[in-house]
């Protein structure tokens, strides 16, 4: 056991510093111009060679242990820089469920950042129960027309291609009438209406309503009535820290935290006390998960205790922020506001609860 | 970077956890049970795991060691004898006990310690003391040693607590670096012993809810108690991955860091593990505010462990230096 990098790894970190530090400035780390020059970022981190680590080369990859990724988010964190592009689960849906031609024309541009991916699931009536879904995609000739209405899509507007869940058979049980379709957002059966977040940004994410859009039958992940599969295969690992790579931009926010408490000459809280205990234990614990994927585990309900984890620790770094800076400071009120969105997003908290309830702790379904 | 535990490291965990399974109290009335606890003392002296750090063993082994008999209620010696273990080990690489300090108690103590029959002195009081004759404590950087006197039963009800028979008397120094790893090791173990507790507090808690049923259904598949059980299954992956890194640590890190892991451990660990066993009492509706439910035996170890060693979050490095 060592928590220590390895020659291999010490000398990854140490080339990632010296470019880091070159680019020192260049992106924006939050809010709207975040979102905005974010495609930007991913292409130069992946160009000068830090991004897509662990995915195979024959995509683009490296082929890196995924200890890497943590190496990468540290580096990023201490150097104040942008954070990782979080599109990991995406890749890993299509990794898993796609066919050769699929993943060999898309997993590329997705990992590279030339095309641009958001996730429509979520849909006005469907939520937490997801499996409600009313998108509809019919087979015309060979190609499916889709209609329905997604909701909290991610970086929609932006977005090259969406990987939509539509109701391909209406006559079979709920979860076996879902199919994953790649779509083409830049075509007129797409339309976009922006959402305004509460801390303002209104880059994070939108509502896309789908009018009689086409995409190739060709182009559904996995076969008819396999979307539920995919489905469980992206927000699993959605729900992992190690793949979202936020976890040590709560590191980062912390010292910012206590540097602002100590330029005031206030008494350090314990609310940022806590959050510093809270955010160390989620750095450290994303080190346990990764290190336990080179066993080849795959997380099922694992990813629920890990999403639980680092919601509280996002959300005591949001309360150290306003014990700290109160309203007054209007980055970390955004910082505030956006960890309330940590508990909804990638499957709400009490969700996650449900699921350890009853598939790692074996409590009777209600 | 792979902080996965080693083979032989699963192989000792589990080997403690059956032990923990085999001999531990099943119940409140097995705390009574002299002759469990005699076969249960015999059991663990054959595997001469009191003694895992001056056979060099790390702080990793002795803190899933700890965790395993704490999760089974261990309720012979083992924290102390570990902790005077270390303690002896340290002070005879530093060339003690320093000739002529040793009087008859101190001799007596640094005698037991070295046959390994001592435990340790925290705040003038001997801890986790049952049958042990020897008494090692550390003070700054000295070294003090004497004998334990009476003991009695204290509020962990599987550990006692002893008097020093007499004053101890200072034997040998550390240097600073050894002294400050000595207080990273005894954070990491109690520690380990918190979670170990919670684990057990957890598990019971959750088969209760499986089994217990109210408005014709089991209590578990009502939400508010599967929530509850679900968050504190959370707390124990958090704290399984401080208490790793801290444990680690001990023997790897310079001491001073290795302190600073220990106590983000031991800080994040308390809070969970006492809330954990909080759960598992408000699982238990009235039987958990009974005596002879376990519940309250996990959380009193968990509260003891807490106050041996105690981690301040006032103590905790912001990363500012
Ligand atoms: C910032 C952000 C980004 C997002 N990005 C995307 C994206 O890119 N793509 C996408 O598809 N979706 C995305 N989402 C949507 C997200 O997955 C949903 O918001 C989430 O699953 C909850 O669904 P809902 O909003 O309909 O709330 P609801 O499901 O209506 O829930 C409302 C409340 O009821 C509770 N509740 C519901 N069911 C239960 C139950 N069975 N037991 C107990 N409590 C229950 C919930 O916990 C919640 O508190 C995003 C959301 C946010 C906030």
């Amino acid at each position: 056991m060592d928590f220590r990098d390895s020659p291999a790894e010490a000398a990854f970190r140490a080339r990632l510093k010296a470019w880091l530090a070159e680019n020192a400035g260049k992106f924006p780390t939050s809010g709207d111009e975040y979102w905005h020059k974010q495609g930007e970022w991913h292409q130069a981190l992946y160009q000068a060679g830090f991004f897509g680590l662990s995915w195979p080369k024959r995509f683009g990859g490296q082929e890196l242990p995924p200890v890497y990724d943590v190496i990468l988010d540290e580096e990023l964190a201490i150097a104040g820089a942008p954070a990782r592009p979080s599109l990991g689960y995406l890749a890993i849906g299509l990794g898993h469920h796609g066919s050769a031609e699929l993943q060999q024309r898309f997993l590329p541009g997705m990992i590279n950042g030339s095309e641009r991916w958001c996730q429509g699931f979520s849909e006005p009536g469907a939520g937490s129960d997801l499996a409600s879904l009313t998108t509809r995609a019919e087979l015309d000739g060979d190609e499916y027309v889709i209609h329905g209405h997604k909701i909290w899509t991610s970086y929609s507007d932006i977005a090259d291609w969406c990987l939509v869940l539509a109701r391909t058979d209406s006559d079979v049980p709920r979860h076996k009438g879902i199919s994953g379709f790649i779509v083409d957002m830049h075509q007129p059966g797409v339309e976009q209406r922006p959402l305004k977040m509460i801390n303002g940004v209104s880059a994070e994410f939108g509502q896309v309503v789908f009018d009689g859009a086409r995409v190739p039958a060709a182009n559904m992940v996995g076969k008819p009535g396999e979307g539920w599969k995919l489905a469980m295969t992206v927000v699993s690992h959605e729900r992992e820290p190690s793949t979202l790579g936020f976890s040590a931009r709560y590191g980062k926010l912390v010292r910012q935290l206590a540097k602002k408490a100590a330029a005031d000459g206030a008494a350090v809280p314990d609310d940022l006390r806590w959050a510093a205990v809270q955010a160390e234990m989620l750095r450290l614990h994303v080190r346990r998960r990764l290190s336990e994927q080179l066993d080849g585990l795959v997380h099922g309900p694992d990813g629920s205790l890990d999403k639980l984890l680092m919601t509280w620790v996002e959300q005591s770094v949001g309360h150290a922020a306003l014990a700290v800076t109160g309203t007054r400071d209007p980055e970390m009120l955004h910082a505030y506001l956006y960890s309330r969105a940590q508990s909804v997003m990638g499957g709400t908290s009490q969700i996650q609860k449900n699921i350890i309830a009853g598939r790692i702790l074996g409590l009777p379904a209600s | 970077m792979d902080v996965r535990l080693t083979t032989e490291q699963r192989e000792l965990r589990d080997a403690a956890a059956r032990l923990a399974d085999d001999l531990g109290p099943g119940s409140v009335l097995d705390l009574a049970d002299d002759d469990r606890a005699a076969r249960l003392e015999k059991a663990i002296a054959a595997t001469g795991w009191r003694t895992l750090r001056s056979d060099g063993a790390s702080g990793v082994e002795v803190a899933l060691v700890v965790e395993e008999f704490a999760r089974g209620l261990i309720d012979v010696p083992f924290v102390g004898p570990v902790l005077a273990d270390e303690l002896y080990t340290r002070l005879t690489e530093a060339g003690g006990p320093t000739e002529g300090s040793t009087d008859g108690v101190s001799a007596d103590g640094v005698a037991a310690a070295a046959s390994g029959g001592a435990t340790v002195a925290v705040d003038g009081v001997a801890i986790d003391a049952k049958g042990l004759r020897g008494l090692l404590g550390l003070d700054g950087t000295r070294v003090l040693a004497g004998t334990v006197g009476a003991t009695v039963e204290g509020v962990d009800l599987t550990r006692l607590t002893g008097e020093p028979a007499g004053p101890l008397t200072a034997v040998g120094t550390l240097d600073e670096e050894t002294a400050l790893r000595f207080r990273a090791l005894a954070l990491v173990v109690t520690t380990a012993d918190m979670l170990g507790a919670a684990r057990g507090a957890l598990t019971l808690g959750a088969e209760y809810a499986k089994v217990r049923q109210q408005y014709g259904h089991a209590i578990g598949s009502y939400q508010a108690i599967a929530h509850l059980l679900a968050e504190a299954r959370a707390l124990v992956e958090g704290a399984v991955s401080v208490l790793r890194h801290a444990a680690w640590a001990v023997d790897e890190l310079a001491a001073a860091e290795a302190v600073q892991a220990a106590l983000v451990a031991k800080a994040y660990t308390e809070r969970a593990a006492r809330t954990i066993c909080e759960t598992s009492i408000q699982v238990h509706g009235g039987i958990g505010n009974t005596w002879e439910c376990l519940a309250h035996v996990f959380l009193r170890r968990v509260l003891t462990s807490a106050e041996l060693f105690p981690a301040t979050l006032e103590e905790i490095d912001l990363g500012l230096s």
